[in-house]
């Protein structure tokens, strides 16, 4: 599944980096502590996160995650935009909670 | 080949700026995928602990046929206790540090955990220097 199949299943907005938008979806992982997803995730993961700052975009950048999922409306910081722009990693948003949009994503990629 | 980084202490909006010019560098050179991607988790790891706990840092990379050898030298408090460091869960981050996800323990046992050999120095009152290498080839411990 592509992050953009994603966005219309799940009816995400999307707030940047819409060059990642084609981005095949390997799996997901869930966590708001960053040293953990730097850890744990793999490439091509969606991550589900309410941190906002521009350093979801690094870590991102870096692990080669498909996009990034705000849950409960979260808003992206500017800095952290300009950030998804520049790199084309999709940066999502959800009023869901984490649990929900969680629970979402793994029934459709299982 | 060698390389050189400055890392700001505090200024977390470049925190990992380094670590992926680093990785741009290992991709260019055609190392392994697998060797990258531990490669940036301890980079990343060692360069956010820089700008969350010291005042300055200077990342020296030296690349050679067969390793990469990361060193990161900081002027900051020095770690007392590093043995208690490198304990999962144990961190010294301040709070707001804590509330951006970071200072969670997991620094150096990631470091640890993904660096082929890891060495921490410190002095405290002067800095800490940690040096990461990632062997291209794994040394074949069975000879």
């Amino acid at each position: 599944m592509t992050i953009q199949q994603l966005t219309e299943k799940l009816n995400l907005k999307v707030y940047g980096g819409e060059k990642g938008m084609e981005n095949e979806i390997s799996g997901g992982y869930v966590s708001d502590l960053l040293s953990d997803v730097m850890g744990n995730a793999d490439s091509g993961e969606v991550w589900i996160t309410l941190q906002t700052h521009k350093n979801v975009m690094a870590i991102a950048s870096l692990k080669d995650l498909a996009a990034i999922v705000l849950v409960n409306n979260h808003q992206p910081e500017e800095d952290t935009l300009a950030q998804a722009n520049e790199e084309g990693i999709p940066l999502l948003g959800t009023p869901l909670s984490t649990f929900e949009v969680a629970g979402k994503l793994y029934e459709l990629l299982k | 080949m060698h390389f050189e980084y400055q890392i700001e202490g505090g200024n977390f909006t470049r925190a990992g700026f380094a670590s992926s010019e680093i990785k741009k560098k290992l991709k260019q050179l055609n190392v392994d995928l697998g060797i990258v991607k531990r490669t940036v988790v301890a980079t990343y790891e060692a360069e956010v602990n820089v700008v969350a706990h010291a005042y300055s840092g200077t990342i020296y990379v030296d690349f050679d046929e067969e390793k990469v050898v990361i060193k990161l030298v900081d002027e900051g408090p020095g770690i007392p206790d590093i043995e208690k460091a490198m304990t999962e869960g144990f961190s010294t981050a301040s709070s707001t540090v804590r509330e951006m996800g970071f200072g969670a323990g997991m620094g150096l046992p990631n470091m640890k955990k993904n660096a082929d050999d890891l060495q921490v120095s410190s002095e405290v009152g002067k800095g800490t220097t940690v040096q990461i290498t990632m062997f291209f080839q794994k040394p074949d411990n069975d000879k």
